[in-house]
């Protein structure tokens, strides 16, 4: 489908058609050039943003008219993501290279040595590895526990029924909250002497709950909290999948007395891997991100601190702007490892049916 | 309104099973009881402040006809919803305008522009990479779910710098601008995989009968993956609504989101937490999402209409 077509022949420099977007080039840089010496700098900055249209124009027209139109949809979005994504992460990424600190000015080529400080040689390391350790954790945890509801509320809704409608919306709230909102109350139904929870359980014990008094209680805590407000995510996705499945499909399976299991197996999954594989990964991307809940409920304390909570605290409150990329960059690289993993799964199971 | 997508006899009967009343039970109840600590925030927003933090917790504006014990009966009241925009912020002095007014076009603003434009330019590149596969396409791809992978507080800083020496900090546009880039990457894969999905065969059909390119777009591709953009606009919503970070590092005093207004509100005076304060300003935030997707549901559901043609 991608017919770069070979019909359109390069315009000779100076012909001033549309699609000529090297003559575009040599008038913008020519103009810049004229308006920095000429103009003051305001002024020259609008003039050199014109001259940046005007070559985006040429370029354009040109793919339009040489039906390079691939390039031309994705160009925008990679434009956007580069200036506000793309570019800041190099930035980021050759600051974990540098000795900087947010609150100084002075910055010193240190090499790898950040990242040999984060990994090894430092006071911090094993604070790290634990944080490693417990991301991991809260990762399986979570992404499993959301997968697993969100799997089941989404068996829940397939059907057809009265009232599903205001029903639905009721079990999609709890992801539209802020998370400040949602963590902030849940340590009060977790509060020891005024949460719901303490309550209930301090009646049927007799004696007082305090459920996030060890390490088990605290992790137990923030994994349902986070599962509870991200398993609508994955249910809708699932559902999305779900209400796809074509209905004469079902009806053939039971013409041919196939066995509920293997109806599943065979006619509804394949309608919702793509769909499920998306939530895992967004879902895995962001739990690997986990901060805000480890923070709001219990400060990481009970030795709960995730990796996004330390490179928080390094790069936020001890101002290591650049030890904080380094470590960061570990995980970086780990959750590349991961997503890969993932779609090179999925991939081949798609070949594979 | 027959579309293009309908005459090609795209729209067909779904999976969707039938199940009566006795169906609706279970789900109320585990919807139901899926929703409680929404409840709790909401009832909370109606709780006079002395009865925000009893033991036992108050649990219910009503007695229900006397079957709820008076002990977790609270008396509700609306005088909290008041005190999110007019309030006594120095002790002893009057009531002064909080600025919530603001905070709540300022957050309504923001995210619609910023998720429209990602849906735009997202769409756009999504169908790029479905149907024009460019070199290198799932590079590209990746390194687009890349710039989803990192902690906020990893890109923050060079971003701070960058919109410093720009002087985008405080404005709409900078934060705009970021928040649809942080909405690409999602509406991208999530667009990305709608497209695959649809057969090629209709659209191969429309272009022999002469259709050009962007009539195959706007009529037979974008119709069909309705649901999609409902689910995707949904879902960056709800993000872009309720991110903090940026928000906190990157507004100024006129441009100052909910999220960070509500952190700052109920955690001054260092009283401790405000409770039915925090309560309220969540419920009032609520509201527009939730509408909003209670009028999506709708292409939510209709989903049949994606992936009706299966390659």
């Amino acid at each position: 489908m991608t017919t770069t077509a070979q019909f359109l022949p390069a315009p000779p420099l100076f012909s001033p058609v549309a699609h000529n977007w090297k003559l575009a080039i040599l008038a913008g840089l020519v103009v810049s050039a004229v308006a920095i010496v000429l103009f003051p700098a305001k002024l020259s900055l609008g003039v050199a943003g014109a001259m940046a249209a005007l070559i985006a124009a040429a370029f354009t027209v040109n793919a339009y008219r040489r039906r390079y139109y691939g390039g031309l949809l994705v160009a925008p979005a990679i434009a956007v993501l580069f200036v506000m994504n793309i570019f800041p992460l190099l930035w980021s990424l050759g600051l974990s290279f540098f000795a900087y600190q947010s609150n100084n000015q002075s910055i010193r080529f240190v090499g790898l040595n950040n990242y040999i400080k984060v990994l090894t040689n430092d006071i911090a390391a094993p604070a790290n590895w634990d944080a490693l350790i417990n991301t991991g954790m809260f990762v399986v945890f979570t992404v499993a526990l959301q997968m697993i509801t969100g799997f089941l509320l989404a068996m829940l809704f397939a059907k057809q029924f009265p009232l599903r409608k205001y029903l639905l919306i009721l079990v999609l709230t709890p992801m539209m909250l802020s998370v400040v909102a949602s963590g902030v109350f849940f340590s009060y139904y977790y509060d020891p002497t005024f949460g719901i929870l303490s309550y209930v359980m301090g009646e049927i014990t007799g004696n007082q709950f305090i459920l996030m008094d060890n390490k088990l209680g605290a992790v137990a805590g923030i994994v349902f909290t986070d599962a509870w407000m991200w398993a609508p995510f994955v249910m809708l996705l699932v559902l999305a999948g779900l209400v796809s499945v074509p209905k004469y499909l079902y009806e053939a399976a039971a013409i041919d007395r196939v066995s509920k299991p293997r109806q599943f197996w065979t006619i509804t999954f394949p309608y919702i891997r793509g769909l499920l594989m998306l939530a895992l990964l967004f879902r895995t991307i962001e739990a690997f991100k986990l901060y805000d809940l480890v923070y709001i409920l219990i400060r990481g304390g009970q030795d709960t601190k995730t990796i996004a909570y330390l490179i928080t605290e390094i790069a936020n409150e001890q101002n290591k702007t650049s030890e904080g990329a380094a470590l960061s960059y570990v995980i970086l690289f780990m959750v590349i490892v991961l997503t890969n993993l993932y779609l090179y799964l999925a991939n081949r199971r798609n070949k594979g049916a | 309104m027959a579309t293009l997508a309908e005459k090609f006899g795209l729209r067909k009967a779904s999976g969707v099973g039938e199940a009566g009343w006795g169906h609706t039970l279970i789900v109320a109840l585990v919807s139901l009881i899926y929703f409680l600590p929404v409840l709790m925030i909401i009832f909370t927003a109606f709780k006079p402040s002395a009865q925000a933090l009893s033991v036992p917790p108050t649990l219910s504006p009503t007695s229900l006809f006397g079957l709820i014990p008076d002990q977790f009966v609270f008396t509700p009241t609306l005088e909290n919803f008041g005190q999110v925009f007019n309030r006594v912020m120095v002790s002893g002095s009057a009531a002064e305008p909080t600025g919530f007014d603001v905070f709540f076009f300022n957050s309504f603003f923001i995210s619609s522009v910023s998720v429209l434009l990602a849906l735009v330019i997202g769409t756009l590149a999504s169908y790029g990479f479905s149907r024009y596969p460019l070199k290198g396409n799932d590079t590209y791809l990746f390194i687009i779910l890349t710039t989803r992978m990192l902690p906020a507080i990893v890109v923050i800083i060079p971003i701070i710098l960058m919109f410093r020496t720009v002087g985008l900090s405080g404005s709409y546009l900078g934060i705009i601008m970021l928040y649809t880039a942080f909405n690409l990457a999602f509406t991208i894969w999530m667009m990305k995989s709608f497209f695959d999905e649809l057969s090629y065969d209709v659209e191969d059909a429309a272009r022999i009968d002469g259709s050009s390119e962007i009539k195959v777009f706007m009529k037979i591709c974008l119709p069909q993956v309705v649901a999609g953009l409902a689910a995707t606009f949904v879902f960056g919503l709800i993000l872009t609504w309720n991110e903090f970070l940026f928000a906190l590092l990157l507004t100024g005093v006129d441009t100052r989101t909910v999220p960070v207004a509500m952190n700052q509100a109920v955690s001054s005076g260092g009283r401790g937490t405000d409770w039915t304060l925090l309560a309220s300003i969540e419920t009032l935030f609520l509201i527009p999402v939730f509408l909003v997707t209670f009028f999506l549901q709708n292409h939510l559901l209709r989903g049949v209409t994606f992936g009706t043609v299966k390659r």
